[in-house]
C-alpha cells in the first residue's frame, strides 16, 4: 500500500481503471511441464505477472542440520529478476524475497505429503520474470502446479489469490495502481477443494464485514484459477491421449 | 509401481481431486481417504481393482524397494565401500563385503571408480531411506559397455509391455542386449546401428509412454530399423 492520495481508482460508472468489474480478476494462463531439466515446472500468467517455477527433487537434504528424521523439508527460492519491473531490481535475495519464499514454504509443506520423504529436501524455485502486483500469488500458483507436475504427493493444491480496498470499496485481484494507491491488500493461499487457507496476510485495514466479502471473492477466484490449474495439468498430459 | 494402464475407465486425477466414495474401498497407492471420500494425491490416471482404488502417477520419483534391479553409477568411493547413485533421493550404499569381487582395504577405486556404472540389487532400505546394494548375484556386475539411458520410471511398465512382449521385440529387432533397472535407467549394448535404434526408441517411450496408443508408435517405429548393409 503506496498510501492513500487521491488517486482515483473507480470509474464513474463503478468499473475500474482497466475496466474489470469489483469481483473480476485479471486473465490468468498457465502451461504447466516447461522446462525439461527440472523434475516438474510451470509458468504462470496472471494479468501482467509472469511467474516461473521449477521443482526439483525430493533429494537428499544438505546441509545436514535442515535433515528431519520424520519428514521433507520444502526449501523455496522465491526471485525477482532484475527486468520484472520498471525500475531494476538488484538481483539476489533482500528482505522482501526471504519472507515471501518463507511464508510460501510453509503453506506448501501443509499440502505437501512431507512426511513421505523423511531426511529428504524438495527444492522450489519461483523466479518473476514480470511483476503487477500479485507476484506472491502467482508464485505460489506455479509452486503448486510444478509440484504437482514433479509428482510430489499432495493433498490438495494451493491457489494464490488476492483482494483488497480501494476507494472503501472491496475488490478483487489489485493491479499495480490499486496496489501502490489502494488502502488493503489481502493475499491468500487457498486449498479449492477443502477450502481450507494455507496462508493469509493482510497490508492495510479492513472491517470484519470487508474481510468477509474480500475472502469470498477470494474463495471465487480460486475456484476459477483451479479449474485453470486442472486444465493446464491435464492439457500436458491428455493431449493425444487417443 | 504403475502397472499399466489396460483397464476400462481411464480418468485423469489432479492431487486433491475427489476419486469417490470410500464405501467398501481400500486406498491404494497415490490416493488418502478423508471425510469418507478417496482423495488423489498426485496427477495420474485412476486405477481400480479388487477394490482397492490408486493413482497410477504420470509422473513419479524412483522410491526404492528391497530386491530391485538397479543400473547405478559410483558417486564416491571410500577405503571400503562404494556411494552409488541409484536415480533416487538417497545414494545406495555398496559395502565391499557385498561387492563381486574380493577388495583389500583401500583398493576399493582399482575395482570401480567414479562414474562407473554397475548392474546392482537393493538389499535392503530402512525408514530413513537408508538404501544398502549388494551386487552378489547372478549378473550382477560393473557394466563396462554399452550405453545407459534414463527413463520415466513410471513408462517403464509400458516398455517392457505384458510378459516383456515389447521389451522382446525391442531386443529381436535391434539385436542387443538390454536391461531395464526398476530405478529408470536402461543398459543397452550391441552394435551402434542397435543402440542409436534403442536410444531413439526410449526417446519415443519418454515422449508418448503415457499414451494409449503408445504400444502401435513403438510397433511403427520398430518398422523403421534398417541393419547395416540393408538398402
Amino acid at each position: 500500500m503506496g498510501g492513500y492520495g487521491d488517486v482515483q481508482l473507480l470509474r464513474d460508472d463503478g468499473l475500474r481503471l482497466d475496466g474489470r468489474k469489483l469481483d473480476e480478476s485479471r486473465p490468468v494462463s498457465i502451461q504447466a511441464g516447461i522446462l525439461p531439466a527440472a523434475d516438474g515446472s510451470a509458468i504462470v500468467t496472471h494479468g501482467l505477472n509472469v511467474a516461473v517455477a521449477a521443482v526439483y527433487g525430493p533429494m537428499e537434504a544438505h546441509p545436514r542440520k535442515i535433515q528431519r528424521q520424520d519428514r521433507a523439508v520444502i526449501d523455496v527460492r522465491y526471485n525477482m529478476a532484475p527486468f520484472s519491473t520498471s525500475d531494476r531490481i538488484r538481483p539476489g535475495f533482500n528482505r522482501r524475497s526471504r519472507e515471501i519464499s518463507k511464508v510460501t514454504a510453509e503453506a506448501l509443506e501443509s499440502v505437501v505429503l512431507v512426511e513421505r520423504f523423511p531426511r529428504s529436501k524438495i527444492r522450489v524455485e519461483i523466479e518473476i520474470l514480470a511483476a503487477e502486483a500479485g507476484t506472491r500469488c502467482a508464485g505460489i500458483t506455479a509452486a503448486s502446479v510444478a509440484l504437482a507436475d514433479a509428482g510430489i504427493p499432495m493433498r490438495d493444491m494451493i491457489v494464490g489469490v488476492a483482494s483488497g480496498k480501494i476507494e472503501d470499496t472491496v475488490v478483487l485481484d489489485l493491479d499495480k495502481a490499486e496496489d501502490n494507491y489502494g488502502q488493503a491488500d489481502l493475499p491468500a493461499g487457498i486449498l479449492p477443494n477443502t477450502g481450507e487457507i494455507a496462508f493469509l496476510q493482510m497490508d492495510g485495514d479492513l472491517s470484519p464485514e470487508e474481510f468477509d466479502l474480500a475472502m469470498e471473492y477470494n474463495f471465487k477466484a480460486a475456484k476459477e484459477i483451479h479449474e485453470i490449474m486442472v486444465d493446464a495439468l491435464k492439457a500436458r498430459y491428455d493431449g493425444g491421449d487417443n | 509401481m504403475s502397472q499399466g494402464r489396460s483397464g476400462a475407465e481411464q480418468r485423469l486425477v489432479t492431487p486433491g481431486m475427489t476419486i469417490g466414495s470410500l464405501s467398501g474401498m481400500r486406498v491404494g497407492s497415490g490416493a488418502i481417504s478423508q471425510n469418507d471420500e478417496i482423495i488423489a494425491t498426485k496427477l495420474g490416471w485412476v486405477r481400480e481393482s479388487n477394490g482397492t482404488v490408486s493413482v497410477d502417477p504420470i509422473n513419479s520419483p524412483y522410491l526404492p524397494r528391497s530386491g530391485d534391479l538397479v543400473i547405478a553409477h559410483v558417486a564416491e568411493v571410500r577405503n571400503n565401500l562404494w556411494f552409488m547413485d541409484i536415480n533416487g533421493s538417497f545414494q545406495g550404499l555398496l559395502p565391499m563385503s557385498l561387492a563381486p569381487w574380493k577388495v583389500e582395504f583401500g583398493q576399493a577405486r582399482q575395482h570401480m571408480d567414479i562414474g562407473d556404472a554397475a548392474l546392482a540389487r537393493v538389499q535392503e532400505v530402512d525408514e530413513c531411506h537408508n538404501v544398502v546394494l549388494t551386487m552378489k548375484g547372478v549378473g550382477l556386475r560393473r557394466l563396462s559397455q554399452g550405453a545407459v539411458v534414463e527413463v520415466p520410471v513410471n513408462h517403464l511398465d509400458r516398455i517392457r509391455g505384458d510378459n516383456n512382449s515389447n521389451l522382446d521385440r525391442m531386443k529381436d529387432t535391434s539385436d542387443c542386449r538390454i536391461i531395464v533397472g526398476e530405478n529408470g535407467r536402461v543398459w543397452i549394448d550391441g552394435d551402434d546401428n542397435g543402440i542409436s535404434w534403442t536410444r531413439e526408441a526410449l526417446a519415443i517411450a519418454k515422449q508418448h509412454g503415457h499414451k494409449k496408443n503408445f504400444d502401435s508408435i513403438m510397433k511403427k517405429h520398430e518398422g523403421s530399423f534398417t541393419r547395416k548393409g540393408d538398402a
